[in-house]
């Protein structure tokens, strides 16, 4: 199929041709000729109110479905603001494609107005980048953005398009070659390595899996699922891998790391043997490195071969798709298990259900009858359920989300993990309710985050996109507050956002066209989140006015080992179980 | 001090220099020198990357290096199994006096003398480092009035040539 249209014509042809549905954006002077056809096109596009809502819901989009998130801005200052979602889905290895307008090829370099060298900057947080001068690359250059993206290790990819090169003529060719000479992501693990990994987990004594989010990123949560039953080995799931493994599933331990479960920190401190599937042993998770699980072995899976070694020495390396390695190495294990092979566990789950039974997640709760932002969290995960999707910001509200809701699927929790990207929630949200119609989508957010990227509740309301927010307001910036409290003296430098006074955030929703709620008492908790769950056609905020003072547990500190995890302010927990 | 010496083979695009820079850059690595140049196939640029690891295995260079997608492949040369040169342009004073024992000199390091002034020679050197820094060692007294040397290039020894098996092939960690 061959024609001649214009450049802009052919990017939005290539966008309908590789399956794009919904993108978010805002046009400006670079992008306007691709603003034109894509008004006639298949392709919905949200006209968000700030380019990094735009990024974020892309991730959020695509973090919910397994689809690839599609944002779009001019050049300059609307590239620019895509950077931190750039970097963002760079962390957390999200597949999100940018298109940018960028000014004529011919003032390229000559400081033109809203002139950024977009491809130069998001370099360092890009899996690749286009720039596209010449019309007749557009069809390839977005073929192949979308392939980087998806493939291997996701991740984002910008394409940056000249204003000529949109206004040019050119001829349309579909489907292209793409010209990848040096992009060979390995999938299939080598098999000598899955049966060595499967006789290691068979003679190993005390061994966890340390599942991270690439086992969601690959979808292979129930090869998982069917892996930890046919062994009976302890799960512990990272921030980032919440909901790869059931909550629910009487071998998951909870999240390992910074703000872990002690059963969860514990487990991977006393392990000999992490069979680790998708994480990176990034520093929240593993404390001072070199204390970390200091007599396990390690088996490392991941789709990127860079990652393994990296922080921790791997002593059965597999690189591959988790989805392909899983189901191996099932296999694998049930046939040391037909030769009689089996792992015992059985003193390993003795001192494990001891340290979950003795040290089980809890939280403060106060006389004067102020909320506690973890009762309402759990309230909330247990009246909507399962089967809906909570985006959190960045901070204590999104460790508690973290900690007290149950999750049983897998992209029903989405959140900054790598970056810590304070106004994540909202525009996530938006972009997952968008992917995912019929979900119910919450917005976890805290009154900080909340009031970064609160201006897509506007986008969301006009747009007929009804999430659901649930804002923590606690008043302070809380975790930042939390650190000062246990390592600053208590010395509140610029913590207090004073959000308690301004603004009032059930008139912020009401002036967005939102629902607004407000809930300052246990008793209100269930009403308010019940009343929210039944409204559908709007947006809907619940201000939960919660205690200032509740502090995430347990810690690790930052810098410190795993091992001097405290359960709450100065109380460590017993590691010997002599008391018991 | 760890050095290694690195061919990588890399699609000839524009900015394939800057991400790997920036690569470098970004992660802590120390680049000691870079040259880059095209190779006997169209489209494809050959860097030569001398890079001092300290504290961090070599492997998560390479590693890092291969995620770029213009990157096609990348070889370490062993210095026992390679050939490996710089070449080094040096502006010396010279009055008559010092002019023939400079002379001497290069043709001592098989040296060639590529321009001559009342005040200085220039000389241009070809060979490994320690030889270049041999000559320079030499030629300091006299007084040098400028240097420019080019980075490490370097080529494996024996007929086999690192573009010739398949450009494909990416290292797979054992």
């Amino acid at each position: 199929m061959s024609e001649k249209i214009t450049g802009a014509e052919s990017l939005v042809r290539s966008l309908e041709s590789v399956g794009v549905t919904d993108v978010f954006g805002i046009p400006g002077g670079a992008i306007l000729p691709l603003y034109d056809p894509l008004f006639d096109s298949s392709i919905r596009h949200i006209l968000v109110r700030h380019e990094q809502g735009a990024g974020h819901a892309a991730e959020g989009y695509a973090a919910a479905s397994g689809r690839v998130g599609v944002c779009m801005a001019t050049s300059g200052p609307g590239a620019t603001n895509l950077v931190t979602p750039l970097a963002d889905a760079n962390m957390d290895s999200v597949p999100v494609v940018a298109i940018t307008g960028q000014v004529p090829s011919g003032a390229i370099g000559t400081d033109a107005f809203q002139e950024a060298d977009i491809r130069g900057i998001t370099m360092p947080i890009t899996k690749h980048n286009f720039l596209v001068t010449n019309p007749d690359d557009i069809p390839r250059a977005v073929t192949e953005a979308f392939h980087l993206a998806s493939t291997g290790r996701p991740g984002p990819v910008l394409v940056d398009v000249s204003k000529d090169a949109l206004q040019a003529e050119t001829e349309f060719h579909w489907p292209v070659q793409m010209d990848l000479p040096g992009y060979h992501p390995v999938t299939k693990p080598h098999s000598k390595q899955v049966r060595e990994a499967a006789r290691m987990i068979l003679g190993a004594r005390q061994p966890v899996l340390y599942v991270g989010g690439g086992v969601i990123r690959a979808g292979a949560s129930a090869a998982l699922r069917k892996l930890a039953d046919i062994t009976g080995i302890p799960v512990v799931t990272t921030l980032m891998a919440r909901g790869a493994f059931p909550d629910s599933h009487p071998q998951h331990l909870g999240m390992p790391g910074m703000h872990g479960t002690v059963a969860a920190v514990g487990a991977l401190q006393k392990s000999d043997l992490l069979i680790t599937l998708g994480a990176r042993f990034d520093d929240r998770v593993t404390g001072k490195l070199s204390t970390f699980a200091p007599d396990a072995a390690v088996i490392h899976a991941d789709i990127d071969p860079a990652e393994i070694g990296k922080n921790r020495t791997a002593d059965v390396p597999i690189v591959g798709d988790l989805a392909e390695i899983l189901p191996e190495l099932v296999a694998a294990i049930e046939a040391e298990q037909a030769g009689g092979a089996e792992g015992d566990y059985e003193g390993w789950w003795v001192q494990l259900n001891r340290l979950r039974d003795t040290y089980p997640l809890g939280y403060d709760t106060y006389d004067d009858g102020t909320l506690s932002p973890q009762y309402v969290i759990q309230r909330l995960g247990l009246i909507s359920g399962p089967e809906s999707i909570f985006a959190a910001g960045v901070g204590q509200h999104q460790m508690w989300a973290a900690q007290f809701i149950d999750y049983e699927h897998p992209n029903t929790w989405l959140n900054s993990g790598g970056l810590g990207t304070m106004g994540y929630a909202i525009p996530a949200a938006m972009g997952a309710k968008v992917a995912m119609p019929d979900k119910t989508v919450w917005a976890v957010d805290g009154d900080g985050c909340f009031q970064m990227t609160n201006q897509e509740l506007a986008t969301s309301t006009i747009n007929d996109i009804p999430i659901k927010v649930a804002l923590i307001n606690n008043g302070n910036l809380g975790m930042v507050r939390q650190w000062q409290t246990l390592f600053y003296n208590e010395r509140y430098s610029n913590t207090n956002l004073e959000s308690f006074r301004v603004p009032d955030f059930v008139k912020l929703a009401e002036a967005y066209g939102a629902y607004g709620l407000r809930c300052e008492s246990p008793e209100q908790v269930d009403a308010a989140i019940e009343k929210a769950m039944a409204i559908d056609d709007a947006p809907v905020l619940i201000d939960f006015v919660v205690h200032k003072d509740a502090m995430v547990w347990p810690m690790v500190a930052a810098g410190t080992s795993n091992d001097d995890i405290m359960v709450a302010r100065e109380m460590a927990p017993d590691w010997s179980g002599e008391d018991d | 001090m760890s050095r290694h010496t690195l061919s990588v083979l890399v699609e000839d695009k524009p900015g394939v220099l800057a991400r790997v820079a920036s690569l470098f850059s970004r992660r802590g690595f120390n680049i000691e020198s870079l040259a880059v140049g095209p190779t006997e196939l169209p489209e494809v640029s050959r860097m030569t990357i001398v890079v001092n690891v300290e504290g961090l295995p070599l492997e998560q260079v390479t590693k890092q290096l291969n995620k770029l997608i213009n990157v096609l492949k990348i070889v370490e040369l062993d210095p026992d199994a390679s050939v490996q040169r710089e070449i080094m342009l040096v502006k010396v004073r010279s009055d008559m006096e010092t002019r023939s024992h400079i002379l001497e000199t290069a043709q001592l390091f098989r040296a060639k003398v590529v321009d001559v002034s009342q005040e200085s020679v220039t000389i241009e050197a070809t060979g490994k480092a320690d030889k270049l820094q041999a000559l320079l060692k030499v030629l300091e007294p006299f007084g040098i009035k400028e240097l420019v040397k080019s980075g490490m290039v370097a080529v494996g020894r024996g007929p086999r040539s690192i573009s010739d098996r398949a450009l494909r092939s990416i290292d797979r960690p054992a």
